[in-house]
């Protein structure tokens, strides 16, 4: 079965964000495809390579980023979402002027187009963290 | 491209306590690229969205109502309200923005057995 996967929840304050991970890794243990992972809303931070947790939590972004590389995942982060949230790549950084950047490489700023299109090819699109 | 699949989102919360409702309004319009049939339920706090004369200016907010207004142009008209959230909060139909249609529990539960993707905010 092919799935979607969109993130709303934030790292190390909602576990749902922890959970979403968790269920993709568990999707390809069992074999299913993958079509695309989004996030969106205070979820863009898990693709911020500027986070640093404490060694004993869960490492969300590494882990994220290890799971893309073992896996060919196509993570795609609300560029809208990320760019007023200080999650930007070179790109964004040098057209706002910025200093720094912060995207991990295996993350992509992409449009809403990205979820709607996951939406329409995939059997399933779940969805992970709290409306409110 | 265009697609068979049905989008319904469900608007949930209140227009500017978070940022949902803005997101789900970015998510709905892009839906209007892809020709992707939408239907928009607001229940809950959610129907405070649609709510006439609101006054976000004070917080210094972007009016979320005028956001909602140029739905009918992305052709975007199919626009649900939960009766009962409504009538918890005293709302009535001619007090909101748009034209929608009021529905009880019973057809919820069936426009989301109906559509093909399902997005809560």
């Amino acid at each position: 079965m092919i799935f979607s996967i969109v993130v709303y929840a934030t790292p190390y304050s909602s576990q749902a964000a922890s959970t979403a991970l968790q269920y993709c890794e568990e999707l390809i243990s069992q074999e299913h495809q993958i079509h695309r992972v989004f996030f969106y809303g205070d979820g863009v931070q898990a693709a911020s390579a500027l986070s640093c947790p404490q060694q004993d939590e869960i490492q969300l972004h590494n882990r994220w980023q290890q799971l893309a590389e073992q896996h060919d995942l196509d993570l795609v982060v609300c560029i809208a979402a990320a760019a007023k949230r200080g999650v930007i790549d070179q790109n964004e950084a040098k057209r706002y002027g910025r200093v720094n950047n912060s995207l991990g490489d295996r993350f992509t700023l992409s449009g809403l187009g990205q979820l709607v299109e996951a939406g329409i090819v995939s059997d399933r699109v779940v969805t992970f963290g709290e409306s409110r | 491209m265009s697609t068979e699949k049905s989008c319904l989102i469900i608007n949930r919360t209140a227009p500017y306590g978070s940022s949902h409702a803005r997101d789900a309004l970015d998510v709905a319009l892009t839906s209007g690229v892809f020709e992707m049939p939408l239907t928009l339920l607001f229940s809950g706090d959610g129907v405070w969205q649609l709510r006439k004369e609101q006054q976000p200016d004070t917080i210094e907010q972007k009016s979320f109502a005028a956001n909602l207004c140029v739905l009918p142009m992305y052709d975007i008209d199919r626009i649900l309200v939960c009766s009962d959230a409504m009538a918890q909060r005293g709302l009535s139909l001619d007090e909101l923005v748009l034209p929608a249609e009021s529905v009880d529990a019973e057809r919820i539960r069936t426009e989301i057995q109906q559509h093909d993707l399902v997005l809560t905010f």
